[in-house]
């Protein structure tokens, strides 16, 4: 399998990566030669097989339902780049 | 042309949990920004998620009420996309294995139709948090309070057919999350959100028109004017040879018109695959068996017994059960009250809905915050029984308890001297009095137009200050007159 | 010398009061400060904070392990310090509260030195990725230390710590430790916590530790390991006494040599090595018989769909918005998110985020991702069948001793091919643990043991019996006796 300069662009896209064209060329070339030892699971007959999310067999153990009120907004906030009157801030959205 | 119109609704439940749905910060609405987001609401990198056990419980209840399918094993994924508001970048959800899937709910609309409405899947989630666009000249502020507020996306099959249908639709689920209390309803606050796909077909069709989303419909009615509005706008755009976009659109309800989003609107590619920091929630039979065992009565199967036990109409029950504090204010109203159900069921019924209601409606109040209770309600529904008071005195007494003036109908029927005189002689004397005072009348009924003997029981309760019982009055004026003859 | 001693022997010392704990620790910090220069492993030093613990627990009673130095990798949120993942996006990033393991290491009364220094976000086998510049490898400064927790590895084959902890996705210990000549496990998946360990890949990532012996790392394992609500991947089941049940009796064990794994492409010498490590088995009184793994070829392609879908996912996140770097005067929202992560990543994560956003993407699903889960299965049942036969495997970590620094750097799939003995017992979640053996031109090979699924109790136990046998472990890199 191999990636043309638009797939690159689009999961570059996909995963908000800001890439120049020079990028895109060498990032195309690098994956498709990653794809092409990852095609290999091609080869397997997996037909009967189950896929497997989680190398334990188990299930969900469940919390209590009790709120534990212990923000410190200023701790978190103090890490963040903007934040103005108790909120993180970004470039304006329009809706 | 004649066209149709098909609309599915997809409603936002978010359920009244103490903590969130996969971290224990609290779930309370107002407070201030990011003081209810902690390390896993914000996405601090290493942190995991939880599931919260209570919103299985919501979702099997849930389930249950609307006749589904409840998953032995259901599974989180991850839905990918970027935006403020959404911490991680992704959105824990269900895709392909639900926790509630098929099911259904029977609406009846305002003009009287009846109709059952499929439900698709309802499937657990995680809120995002909030961007607020006008706190600032060119920032988007983020507030991400309602991060991992969890909810239930329930959503329907396209087969509503209009914007009535809609609204009894979404009237009906609202009725049933606030029955099974896993959920506010105050669509104020966002706790119940409808969205709403619509789209239109030439009539006798089978293949769907392009749909449009309309959100940001925060009340029935609005609902009812957006859809109204789309359809409209989505005929008009046909008729004069346009196409409809697929698009998101938000309701104005100041102008009562649906625009569309002004952000750039891409297909998405959600990415979707299983949570590997969660495992799969497993549901058995046990579990189910004891939810169902713990269900409370739902509206229709409440009706249907206030019908049968009560002998309302159902129009009566109908109204009574829409809302579960209504129903239960009835029901004690008539248990205060004493006395055969059937018998008593009518008058408070009519009590309810009629005097409270309006009292309320006048007031603004809601019936958790009635200034009549049911026990006083009910007392007072007992004297009239009893024939203690009179149903015209009777409105006075509840006027009398709505002002704050006494404890108990018996207090103010006492402190205001209302009690119906059942002194015998008293009462023959104000008959004597009245056949004394009214020979024409009298003189009538004795050539044949009985029907007069109504003027002579109203002079007597006159001169009873209402306090007589006109039943009994007007035997012992009947039987005077007739031994006149 | 103090950095010679076990930590026996250093618990020992601190309780008949032949050193405090404050000697101690300003024993390794001294010897950081000489050699660290020179290895470029650690990303953070917390020497001021260190004394100060030392000092404090000279005052009070001591819990197990109380007093004892360690070193963090830099994947492990501390509070108040630094947790960059050797990333530039979270270069400023002081985390605000403590990772599970962080915290049980504390409980256990260990002495944090610092952050060692990793690939970024843990992707890589060498710790050339990183945002702080390279790892050297004691034993051969132009080497790799392997990867990702290189740093860790390094710094304790050149005894800058008695013990360093590690984060392991597809070999991330096992594998520095066979490149380093030091003792690593990664135990099995959900016996460490997760929470607070920066995710690479949710399913595959387990926190070890390594040390200078199996004994050593019993002592540290059995710290760090047990139960936390906190993750719901974390399993409810008591920790044994690793260190108390060492006993170095493996008479009567069935070790399993994958063919797989002996095929070609093994390095002749580190064959050399390997073989005698075995009959140093047979002659302890194991049994070693010859088993088939036969899905054993499908671990890389598996894993490296696996992984990147994941680590995608993971570092969606890291957007600017919260926390960590964000680019200058961000135009809109668009600009600010793929700026940000294109100046915050480097190249080799870009393309592990990439390659997992496009096997995740519509239309692509099924080919790649579903069908990986499914020979993950494979692998995995490989595995059962193999434990239903034997007690132990024993296998290569690496094909070759390690690589020169620059080597690889352009060609990330002969990287990634690199990886092949050490993926699928991270697929099947299975505890492994690297050994040193000897050496190979002059440079370490490691043995790799895999046990079945939370046997590793047996693990270290085996691994301590060939290392009262052998001296291989005790061997030190020339210029940091």
């Amino acid at each position: 399998m191999s990636l043309t300069p638009d797939d690159v662009r689009k999961v570059a896209h996909l995963a908000r990566l800001g890439l120049d064209e020079t990028q895109v060329a060498e990032y195309a070339t690098e994956l498709s030669s990653i794809l092409d030892v990852v095609d290999h699971l091609a080869t397997a007959q997996t037909d009967d097989v189950a896929p497997m999310s989680h190398p334990l067999d188990l299930s969900a153990r469940l919390r209590p339902d009790v709120a534990q009120a212990t923000v410190d907004r200023e701790a978190f906030q103090a890490i963040a780049p903007d934040t103005a009157d108790g909120v993180y801030r970004v470039p304006k959205v329009i809706e | 042309m004649n066209w149709e119109t098909v609309i599915g609704l997809e409603v936002h439940i978010q359920l009244a949990t103490q903590s969130k749905i996969f971290s224990s910060a609290p779930t309370a609405y107002g407070a201030a920004p990011n003081t209810q987001a902690n390390a896993v609401d914000i996405a601090l990198p290493g942190v995991l998620p939880v599931i919260n056990a209570e919103i299985v419980r919501m979702a099997t209840r849930f389930g249950l009420a609307i006749d589904a399918e409840i998953a032995p094993r259901s599974v989180f994924a991850r839905k990918h996309y970027f935006y403020p508001d959404l911490p991680k970048g992704y959105q824990i959800s269900q895709y392909d294995l639900p926790t509630v899937a098929g099911g259904h709910l029977d609406i009846v609309t305002e003009a009287g139709g009846a109709r059952r409405i499929g439900i698709t899947r309802a499937h657990l989630e995680e809120d995002a948090g909030k961007s607020l666009h006008e706190a600032f000249d060119r920032e988007t502020g983020i507030d991400l309070n309602r991060a991992g507020t969890p909810l239930i996306e329930c959503v329907s099959e396209p087969e509503i057919t209009s914007a009535a249908e809609a609204a009894a639709y979404a009237r009906k689920l609202h009725s049933l999350v606030r029955y099974l209390g896993i959920c506010d309803g105050n669509m104020a606050e966002g706790s119940f959100r409808v969205d709403a796909n619509v789209s239109v077909r030439p009539a006798g069709t089978r293949e769907f028109g392009t749909r449009t989303e309309t959100k940001n419909v925060n009340s029935f009615r609005f609902l009812e004017r957006a859809i109204e509005y789309e359809i409209e706008r989505q005929i008009d755009v046909l008729e004069s040879g346009g196409t409809i976009v697929q698009e998101t659109r938000l309701f104005d309800p100041d102008s009562g018109e649906t625009r569309a989003m002004r952000s750039k609107e891409e297909a998405h590619d959600y990415r979707y695959f299983p949570d590997p920091d969660l495992l799969p929630v497993e549901i058995d039979a046990a579990f189910i068996e004891s939810i169902r065992a713990d269900m409370p009565e739902l509206p229709d199967a409440k009706a249907a017994r206030f019908v049968a036990e009560y002998a309302l109409g159902e129009a009566d029950a109908a109204a009574l059960t829409g809302d579960r504090a209504w129903a239960d204010y009835f029901e004690a109203t008539v248990a205060a009250a004493g006395g055969k159900k059937a018998t008593q069921g009518k008058p408070a019924a009519n009590w309810i809905t009629t005097s409270l209601a309006g009292e309320l409606n006048r007031s603004g109040t809601t019936i958790d915050e009635a200034p009549i209770s049911a026990d006083q309600l009910g007392g007072l529904l007992a004297r009239i029984a009893d024939d203690t008071i009179s149903g015209k005195i009777a409105k006075q007494v509840f006027d009398a308890l709505v002002a704050g003036e006494g404890e108990t109908a018996d207090a103010v029927i006492e402190a205001r001297g209302l009690k119906q005189i059942t002194d015998t002689d008293a009462i023959e004397a104000l008959v004597d009095e009245a056949i004394a005072n009214n020979p024409d009348q009298v003189q009538q009924y004795l050539d044949g137009k009985t029907k007069i003997v109504g003027f002579l029981v109203g002079q007597v309760m006159k001169a009873s200050q209402g306090k007589a019982n006109p039943k009994d009055v007007n035997q012992r004026l009947v039987a005077k007159l007739d031994a006149m003859a | 010398m103090i950095h010679e001693r076990s930590i026996a022997e250093l618990i020992a010392a601190r309780a008949t009061g032949e050193f405090s704990a404050a000697e101690l620790t300003a024993h390794y910090l001294d010897r950081i400060a000489r050699f660290d220069d020179g290895l470029n492993s650690l990303i953070t030093r917390t020497d001021e904070a260190a004394r100060d613990r030392a000092a404090a627990l000279d005052d009070g009673v001591g819990a197990a392990l109380s007093g004892i130095p360690v070193l963090q990798k830099d994947i492990f949120c501390t509070r108040g310090v630094r947790t960059s993942c050797a990333s530039r996006m979270l270069d400023n990033f002081i985390a605000p509260y403590d990772a599970g393991v962080v915290e049980r290491l504390d409980e256990a009364g260990m002495v944090m030195l610092g952050k060692t220094n990793m690939d970024e976000f843990a992707m890589g086998s060498s710790s050339e990725n990183s945002f702080y510049g390279p790892v050297r490898n004691p034993w051969n400064a132009a080497h790799v230390p392997g990867g990702s927790s290189g740093g860790s590895a390094a710094a304790v084959a050149a005894g800058l710590a008695p013990a360093a902890t590690g984060t392991d996705t597809g070999g991330s210990i096992r594998q520095p430790a066979a490149l380093c000549g030091v003792t690593g496990i990664k135990p099995t998946y959900g016996r460490v916590s997760r929470y607070g360990m920066i995710a690479f890949a949710s399913s595959l990532d387990q926190g070890g530790c390594f040390a200078r012996s199996a004994e050593d790392c019993a002592h540290v394992l059995g710290a760090m390991a047990g139960f936390d609500e906190r993750d719901s991947t974390s399993v409810e089941r008591e920790v044994p006494d690793y260190a108390g049940q060492l006993d170095g009796d493996v008479s009567g064990l069935t070790i399993g040599l994958p063919t797989q794994y002996f095929a070609d492409g093994l390095e002749a010498e580190s064959r050399d090595v390997l073989d005698a490590a075995i009959a140093t088995y047979e002659k302890l009184g194991a049994r070693v018989v010859e088993i088939d793994m036969p899905h054993t070829d499908l671990a890389v392609s598996t894993y490296y769909v696996i992984a990147p879908a994941e680590a995608s996912s993971n570092l969606a996140r890291f957007d600017g918005v919260r926390y960590g770097h964000r680019c200058a005067d961000p135009v809109d929202l668009e600009d600010l998110y793929t700026r940000s992560r294109a100046e915050g990543f480097g190249a080799e994560v870009q393309r592990r985020i990439m390659i997992g956003a496009y096997v995740l993407s519509a239309g692509y699903y099924d080919a790649y991702y579903l069908k990986a889960q499914k020979t993950r299965r494979l692998i995995a049942d490989d595995f059962h069948k193999a434990f239903a036969e034997v007690d132990l495997i024993a296998a290569p970590v690496t094909q070759a001793p390690a690589f020169a620094i620059g080597e690889k750097a352009d060609d990330p799939v002969a990287m990634y091919l690199n990886d092949v003995y050490t993926l699928p017992a991270s697929l099947a979640g299975v505890p492994g643990m690297s050994v040193p053996a000897g050496f190979s031109n002059g440079l370490p090979v490691g043995l790799q043991l895999i046990a079945p699924w939370f046997a590793e109790g047996r693990l270290l136990n085996a691994a301590h019996a060939y290392q009262q046998v052998t001296d291989w472990h005790t061997r030190r890199p020339p210029g940091f006796e």
